[in-house]
């Protein structure tokens, strides 16, 4: 374990820390997914590349919208869009529990003051049809890091198993800098000309979004939305393996994966609206999950899910 | 005698699974010991949240030689039938040995099997044990394909004799044992090796980890407590909490925490509810203001200043959790104080059974009901609509959606600020009761009243759409509601007809009630009164009113103890016999009143007498219901029926002495049949 770094100064610098931490223990430092997801795990770089055979290391920020977490900026804690921190290694080093703890050095928390433990905690994602055990991660009794070893994506065994992070970071960098309010939070390094807070950031984009979720947002188009998607990654799979024009063997996983990410983030927008049933709900899940499973089942098919031709 | 050693390292174990992995890892390794010929004296499991460890002494060098004789076929047996033995025997020709029996020369063979030693026995057993290990849940990790709890890292396996120590080889996909651990995670330095038990231990508490639960446990309370006393406060005991906080850390270190001001108006409750489910904090009270001021934390390390800033920490937390609290307190006072309809009707988006509605609908059965059992229970039928409507509309207060398990108890709180009397306020909380058999039954005549319907209206709302317990299967914990309901009947001594209260269920009223009957059987067959007794009373008129019922079954369970109850019953049974042999035969009912002027001999003189006279003092009291009388009378009876089956033959030549003497028998029937059918009693 590394000895403990300076405290950092702002959210970003944490971030910073966290990317140069992962990427000097040999994780690819992808961007962030450019659709709306509820959680890092929808990341196509996780839940897609979680399956197979082919290792991987990666690394991300990811944006992540909650729309039922609208608070209009004024929760301390609560907020509709966030940004986890995510990392997956397949398959999960011997050593994870002290490379995590390591990136908690890295971003200034002295393992020495501070009491770190490894609570039970499973993972599940009824939407993804995935599950795996692991904890979550405690410093000082407050939830810092979800830690799980994934053991089925789609529906399908995780062979080898990943290794899977989530910082919540907001919450994580409030406790590293000791801010009591999210909005109140140096964004940008304190010092700098024109110091940024994260309230100067997103606070009039949290009211708009609240404002937008809670009462504005049109039903019937979302659940045209819904349908469409959930049409649209059923015909992507139909289509046959092999491209008539190129001739060549391309399964359209990802273009269907597209359309259950944004299913999903359209049901949880109806959610937010209130228009959803309890027992429409579970119904709603469902066929997000048998989404995902479809793409599942196409990417294993793929040669970044481990097809060869020897395989087939 | 060697001593065996066994620590399983690895990733953090859940706390619950814990200290029942120990007592696996212990009851598999010792049976398989045992079940290979290899004894031991003694044997101790520990769990902490990374090691498995158990400690076997005296174990056995090797197990011991085993000598097996086993009978073969004849001599001259087809070659094959030979050849057979020899293969299953593991023995060659020459082996064999030759006896004479009875029916000629037979092949014997002597099976040698060579102890083994206890090292390579110990590694079967162990990587069994390993490899079919009974987690609840268990998982993969990395490349391999082993499933343990969590990642399985290392292994020790160590046999110590007095003159050294020897490692039981194991490779299980990759994970080998050795004799070296570790100790604390952030405490415990590097890597260490042991060479016994005893040694194992003290290096472990050493390297900052104490290995005995109980010692974890008793260390935990006995600083907290210290601490709270050397404040004039004292910890609240929960044992489950202990035990689980015992299993989260390695080296205890206990802190004592404030409760921000803000927060000690909350209900107690709440504040200990928070606490435990979101942060393993014990609560400590102080007893001079009976409120929750203070809590307790146990952290897993020492640290330089002397855990401050990981009180600090915890504290944030517990601000943050407990503002939370406070803001759906306030909120949900807010909203009883103006109307707790808005929650009742909110109850009608919440689905209770897909087939039974929402649970709006299900609250406006249950004020029915409730409206229909007042009398029963001698409440007033306006409060206890009241009481019914409002008992479950803390269903939607934001307190109960965040802390399930404070059902009723803030329903009770939020009925009070809102106004309602104490007796209807209460009856949100005390409607569910009771939960089980050992649980308090209500006794105040609202709450009763709301406990009976509710449960009345699961009932028959589940048979109506028949989804009954079947097997072990008991999703709606309807056994349950037919216990509450039996006790609340019974314990309160209240007096109704079921059947009234069940047309809900419809059609499946009848097997609803016989659902009571069995529920009712199992209940009274845990007081020791047999089955017999109740089918004797269930045969009666009247058996829906189960405090009436019950009332029965004891009077005749008393009386069944004595000598004269069992000869009463003999003695009715012999003349229903009789009876219904002479009905079947004569094709008649002899029920026709029976004269004495008949009677022939003095025995059949004084049962007539005996007769008469008791059955005017039995009505009497049937009509009071006091059945112990009424079968004391009967009891009584007992003696001049015997004397008159002993003196008499009912079966005369005289037509009409026999016609009487089964009028006469008729009588005994039907006297002694008014409490229970004695006829179902069995022996």
């Amino acid at each position: 374990m590394s000895a403990p770094l300076e405290k950092p100064r702002s959210f970003q610098e944490i971030i910073l820390r966290l990317q140069s931490y992962w990427g000097s223990k040999g994780c690819a430092v992808l961007q962030p997914y450019d659709m709306e997801v509820g959680a890092g795990t929808f990341h196509p770089a996780t839940t897609l590349r979680s399956l197979g055979s082919k290792p991987w290391a990666a690394a991300y920020v990811q944006p992540s919208r909650r729309p039922t977490d609208g608070r209009y900026g004024e929760n301390p804690n609560r907020l509709q869009h966030y940004y986890q921190y995510q990392v997956l290694i397949k398959p999960s080093p011997a050593n994870l529990q002290e490379l995590y703890l390591g990136s908690l050095a890295a971003i200034g928390i002295d393992m020495d003051l501070h009491d770190i433990r490894f609570v039970e905690d499973d993972w599940e994602s009824p939407t993804l049809g995935a599950w795996g055990l692991g904890w979550e991660v405690w410093c000082d009794g407050m939830e810092v890091s979800q830690f799980t070893y994934f053991q089925q994506v789609g529906g399908h065994d995780c062979h080898p198993v990943s290794g899977e992070l989530t910082y919540g970071l907001e919450r994580l960098a409030m406790y590293v800098l000791g801010i009591d309010h999210v909005m109140d939070m140096p964004y940008s390094d304190p010092d700098s000309p024109i110091p940024l807070k994260y309230g100067d950031v997103f606070q009039q984009t949290e009211q708009e979004y609240s404002r937008w979720n809670f009462d504005v947002a049109d039903t019937e188009v979302l659940l045209r939305h819904f349908e469409e998607a959930e049409a649209e990654c059923a015909r992507i799979l139909a289509e046959p393996h092999v491209d008539p024009k190129t001739g060549k063997r391309i399964i359209m996983a990802h273009p269907a994966y597209d359309q259950t990410i944004k299913a999903s983030h359209i049901f949880n927008l109806l959610d937010a609206r209130g228009v959803i049933s309890v027992t429409e709900r579970q119904a709603y899940i469902g066929r997000v999950r048998a989404l995902a499973k479809m793409c599942a089942d196409a990417f294993v098919q793929t040669e970044a899910g481990g097809y060869t031709p020897e395989t087939a | 005698m060697p001593d065996l050693l066994i620590e399983l390292f690895s990733e953090e174990i859940p706390a619950r699974m814990q200290a029942k992995a120990a007592e696996d890892l212990k009851k598999k390794v010792t049976d398989g010991m045992v079940e290979a010929g290899l004894t031991y004296a003694h044997a101790k499991a520990f769990a902490t949240p990374r090691r498995l460890v158990l400690a076997v002494e005296d174990v056995l060098d090797r197990s011991p030689d085993l000598k097996e004789e086993r009978k073969g076929p004849r001599v001259g047996a087809p070659e094959k039938a030979i050849e057979g033995f020899l293969r299953g025997a593991g023995v060659t020709m020459d082996d064999l040995e030759i006896r004479d029996e009875k029916k000629g020369q037979v092949y014997f063979a002597t099976i040698q099997t060579p102890g083994r030693e206890a090292s390579a026995i110990i590694a079967e057993v162990l990587e069994n044990t390993i490899r079919t290990f009974p987690w609840p849940k268990s998982m993969r990790w990395g490349a391999g394909s082993l499933r343990w709890v969590r990642p399985l890292h290392s292994i020790i396996c160590l046999l110590t004799r007095e003159d050294g120590a020897e490692v039981v080889d194991l490779d299980i996909d990759g994970v080998k044992s050795g004799r070296a651990t570790r100790g604390h995670r952030f405490m415990g330095g590097d890597a260490f090796e042991v060479n016994s038990f005893d040694d194992y231990v003290a290096k472990l508490k050493k390297a900052k980890v104490i290995l005995d639960p109980e010692e974890r446990a008793e260390t935990i309370w006995h600083d907290a407590t210290n601490m709270a006393f050397a404040q004039g406060m004292e910890v609240v005991e929960d044992r489950g909490l202990l035990a689980e906080v015992a299993g989260l850390v390695e080296w205890p270190v206990v802190l004592m925490g404030e409760i921000g001001a803000d927060f000690l108006n909350l209900p107690p409750e709440v504040l200990q509810t928070s606490m435990k489910e979101h942060q393993k904090f014990f609560s400590v009270k102080n007893p001079k203001t009976g409120r929750i001021e203070k809590f307790v934390t146990v952290a897993n390390i020492e640290t330089r200043d002397n855990g401050a800033t990981i009180l600090k920490g915890n504290q944030k937390v517990l601000a943050a959790r407990l503002s939370d609290a406070k803001f759906f307190w306030e909120n949900d006072l807010r909203t009883a104080k103006a109307g707790i309809d808005k929650w009742v009707d909110g109850l009608g988006n919440v689905t209770f059974h897909n087939k039974l509605g929402s649970q709006k609908e299900r609250i406006e059965r249950i004020v029915a009901l409730a409206a229909e059992l007042a009398p029963v229970a001698g409440a007033e039928v306006e409060a206890a609509q009241t009481a019914a409507r409002i008992a479950k509309a803390d269903l939607q207060s934001e307190m109960v959606f965040e802390f399930p398990e404070l059902q009723g108890l803030m329903g009770r709180y939020y009925a009070e600020a809102a106004g309602y009397d104490a007796d209807v306020a209460r009856v949100c909380q005390e409607h569910y009761s009771p939960l089980g058999p050992s649980d308090d039954v209500p006794t105040a005549p609202l709450s009763v009243t709301v406990a009976l319907a509710d449960k009345l209206d699961t009932l028959t709302g589940f048979w109506a759409i028949d989804e009954k317990p079947t097997g072990s299967k008991d999703p709606f914990a309807l056994r349950r509601a037919a216990l509450g309901v039996i006790r609340l009947l019974l314990e309160n001594d209240l007096r109704m007809s079921l059947l009234d209260h069940l047309s809900a269920a419809g059609e499946a009223k009848g097997d609803l009630l016989s659902f009571f009957h069995d529920r009712l059987k199992v209940y009274l067959k845990d007081q020791g009164i047999r089955h017999d007794i109740i089918d004797a009373c269930l045969a009666m008129d009247g058996a829906d009113d189960l405090t009436l019922l019950v009332k029965r079954v004891r009077a005749l369970s008393d009386v069944l103890g004595t000598e004269d109850g069992v000869n009463l019953v003999q003695g009715y049974k012999r003349a229903a016999n009789i009876l219904a042999q002479a009905e079947a035969k004569d094709g008649v009912e002899y029920s026709f009143g029976a004269d004495p002027k008949f009677a022939e001999v003095d025995e059949e003189k004084a049962l007539f007498d005996a007769l008469t006279a008791a059955s005017g003092s039995i009505k009497e009291a049937l009509a009071s219901e006091d059945f112990a009388g009424a079968m004391g009378q009967m009891a009584a009876l007992r003696g001049p029926i015997d004397g008159f089956f002993t003196a008499v033959q009912v079966n005369t030549d005289n037509e009409i002495v026999r016609r009487n003497r089964l009028n006469l028998l008729s009588q005994i029937r039907s006297t002694c049949g008014q409490v229970a059918d004695l006829g179902r009693i069995e022996g």
